[in-house]
């Protein structure tokens, strides 16, 4: 029965949520299991966070060679969650709202002058590694090659200013290949892919998909 | 190995550097580029220019600050120019680490716009849920947000005592990063509901939303800082999308560049190789 | 120039420096804000879902009381929530099995519908076209020059290569039938559709990539340096 229970738990839910399209006395019970949803959506983030603290405490305590990196991990936890969740917002000092998380806050100004800086930071290296990457690895050695290498090549020209400055024509050329070659290989990808998400959703809720309620 | 071989293997530091001045060049010397439009930019400002004055707008704000370089720009002009024709804007976000970066954006606009919260706007926030929310906020925007993002019943702020459902509303804008965002705003509401639907997307996914754009899923699109440009100049604003300009057209030329230079060199070093 | 005086201009622009440090080598100081990142990034995530949605979905409702039966279903939630806990157990980390289920049903239910009515109907249906647009053909007759006229000539062909590209795509992906003769050779125009997608995806990649290079160039350059950046 550890098995047979969620999978009959998971017909039950996917079944109401495709019978909520087409049957409107269905809608109130699918809106109620959407609410719930949400909560567990909610609490299952909510118990990720938890295990990276834990997997975090596991270096601190066996002492790996992270473990000073660990603490540091652990330490930004506690305060974001110490300023976020446990100060009230009524929480003023020396001119600082140290409660709550709405702006003006000290955990919205952390948020703001230190994540948001270091997320646009890391995802900006992947600048320099497509970079590197095209000189290294964008080698055209067959007519496929070529193809994408040109398309990327009046693509890359066609969208910025220089494109039309190089040719008045370019932008032009640009936005043909966006809306009829790209046009139709994207939509051909998106049927494909709608059919598979299809069928694998049908699998799901007929219970013939087990393998995320896992082994015995 | 001779300086061919060498310069076909050159440290991908040495690339670094060579991409960090070509974007910074533009960035401290001002050159001024024209930009045209695209019909999709076109059709985007067009479908907001035909709102009737003081609509209510839909305004999903998913995104995060991984992407607020591209995004930032197009919500900015967005909220510019919703609140020209005085449009009522309902915002929210579905991206868990997004609700600090958007109601910074919306507070910064709506001090320079003069905009009251509660009446002009709201933020409702961060809902965890994806796709279950799409569909449930399409019936029941108070009983998925019965707080704003700072706590506040949903119910108490003017604005929401006027719209409920996304059919009380005459568009939706949204601003996305990926997933989720546009493709599933699509697939769980945009075909559900006879509302219009803009997207404003990250260059990444812009190609991919090109059927939707065509089939008329998507009434205009927004690709990547490049949109981004395009969009301003419509709207009349210069903000950092079109300052940007110059500085993405040199990163391009490099990157055009490198990929050329790494052709031409394979291809030497290969017949060298070959008639060895 | 004119270096910031500002406390979190700087500390942002060392944690700025701190992760453009990699690009160089890994190294502690890289190490160091990367896992620091993270502890942000957790305890924000933490912060935001229990403020955005426990609080106003589940905890205030409840401690508002009942005003009529269907408060006693907040029952099932609080239930399933437990249960997802019991993941920590590992002797009865089986039970986390219900809500997970719960969640994947959910999921699934909504993503047949969402894909065949927002994929599946609606892509094909826009595909069935004209094979000839007659506003291109307008179109061309208002081009000037030859590279208008070059273009006009595409855009005429447009809903013919939609057609075909469509067509040609979709049998490349069907591979319960060999790519050998006719379907060999009509895969083969698909993959070339591919790859022009291809290339404009990588083109528009690139774009993506520089913008957010760009921003934090715009960041370092102008607030925290001070020079007189481009607006």
């Amino acid at each position: 029965m550890r098995r047979e229970i969620p999978i009959l738990i998971t017909i039950v839910i996917g079944w109401v949520m495709v019978m909520d399209f087409f049957f409107p006395p269905v809608s109130s019970v699918a809106t109620r299991m959407r609410d719930w949803t949400l909560i567990l959506i909610a609490i299952s983030q909510m118990l990720g966070v938890a295990n990276v603290a834990r997997i975090n405490l596991d270096k601190v305590s066996r002492k790996h060679p992270d473990a000073p990196y660990a603490m540091v991990l652990l330490l930004a936890i506690v305060l974001m969650i110490a300023f976020g969740v446990f100060l009230p917002k009524s929480a003023t000092i020396g001119g600082l709202t140290w409660g709550g998380h709405e702006g003006g806050s000290v955990f919205d100004k952390v948020y703001n002058q230190m994540y948001v800086p270091m997320q646009g930071t890391m995802f900006s290296l992947l600048a320099f590694f497509i970079a590197s990457a095209a000189y290294r690895a964008f080698k055209i050695r067959s007519p496929e090659a070529t193809i994408l290498g040109v398309t990327a090549v009046i693509i890359m020209i066609g969208q910025v200013p220089i494109g039309s400055l190089l040719w008045d024509g370019m932008p032009g050329l640009s936005a043909w290949i966006m809306n009829v070659p790209n046009l139709a290989a994207k939509r051909a990808i998106l049927i494909g892919a709608a059919l598979g998400a299809i069928a694998t959703g049908m699998k799901v809720i007929l219970g013939l998909e087990r393998n995320y309620v896992g082994g015995e | 190995m001779d300086w061919m071989q060498r310069l076909e293997k050159l440290d991908r530091r040495i690339i670094f550097v060579i991409m960090l001045i070509a974007v910074s060049i533009p960035v401290l010397v001002r050159l001024d580029m024209p930009i045209p439009s695209s019909k999709e930019v076109d059709d985007y400002y067009e479908t907001i220019e035909k709102l009737p004055d003081g609509s209510v707008v839909f305004f999903p704000a998913d995104f995060d600050p991984g992407s607020v370089a591209e995004l930032e720009p197009m919500m900015r002009s967005a909220l510019t120019h919703l609140w020209r024709k005085n449009c009522k804007i309902v915002c929210f976000t579905l991206w868990d680490t997004g609700p600090g970066i958007v109601d910074a954006i919306l507070r910064d606009m709506a001090g320079k716009m003069n905009k009251e919260y509660g009446t002009d706007y709201v933020f409702l926030g961060f809902k965890a849920g994806r796709e279950v929310i799409m569909v449930q906020i399409a019936n029941s925007i108070s009983g998925v947000f019965p707080q704003d993002y700072s706590g506040k019943p949903t119910k108490d702020l003017p604005l929401m005592q006027q719209v409920d459902k996304l059919t009380d509303t005459k568009l939706i804008v949204n601003i996305s990063a990926g997933y989720p965002g546009t493709k599933e705003w699509v697939q769980q509401v945009r075909t559900r509901y006879a509302v219009p639907m803009l997207s404003g997307c990250t260059g990444v996914s812009a190609p991919e939303y090109y059927p939707y754009y065509q089939s008329g899923q998507l009434s205009g699109l927004l690709g990547g800082l490049g949109g981004a440009a395009k969009y301003e100049a419509r709207v009349g604003v210069k903000g950092d999308a079109t300052a940007g300009m110059p500085a993405q057209s040199m990163g391009h030329l490099a990157v055009i560049a490198l990929i050329l230079m790494g052709n031409v060199l394979y291809v030497v070093n290969k017949k060298k190789a070959g008639a060895r | 120039m004119n270096i910031s005086t500002e406390v979190w201009i700087w500390v942002s622009a060392l944690l700025t420096l701190a992760i453009y440090s990699y690009l160089y080598r890994d190294n502690p100081v890289y190490k160091f804000a990367e896992y620091l990142f993270v502890g942000l990034a957790a305890g924000y995530y933490f912060t935001i879902y229990y403020r955005n949605t426990l609080i106003p979905n589940l905890i205030d409702p409840i401690l508002a009381g009942p005003k009529d039966l269907n408060y006693f279903w907040y029952i099932v939630p609080i239930g399933l929530s437990i249960l997802l806990l019991s993941r920590f157990v590992p002797s009865i980390s089986w039970l986390s099995r219900w809500p997970i289920g719960f969640m994947v049903g959910a999921f699934a239910g909504l993503a047949i519908i969402g894909n065949a009515q927002g994929d599946l109907i609606s892509q094909v249906q826009a595909n069935l076209l004209p094979l000839v647009d007659p506003d291109s053909v307008t179109g061309f007759n208002n081009a000037s020059g030859i590279g208008g006229k070059l273009l006009g000539i595409l855009w005429m062909f447009g809903n013919i290569l939609l057609i075909v590209g469509l067509i040609t795509t979709l049998i490349f992906f069907f591979f319960s039938l060999e790519h050998k003769g006719p379907v060999g050779a009509t895969a083969k125009v698909g993959v070339y559709f591919l790859m022009l997608s291809f290339g404009a995806s990588f083109g528009f990649t690139v774009m993506s990539r520089i913008s957010l290079l760009l921003e934090r160039l715009r960041f370092l350059y102008g607030d925290w340096l001070g020079f007189t950046i481009v607006r």
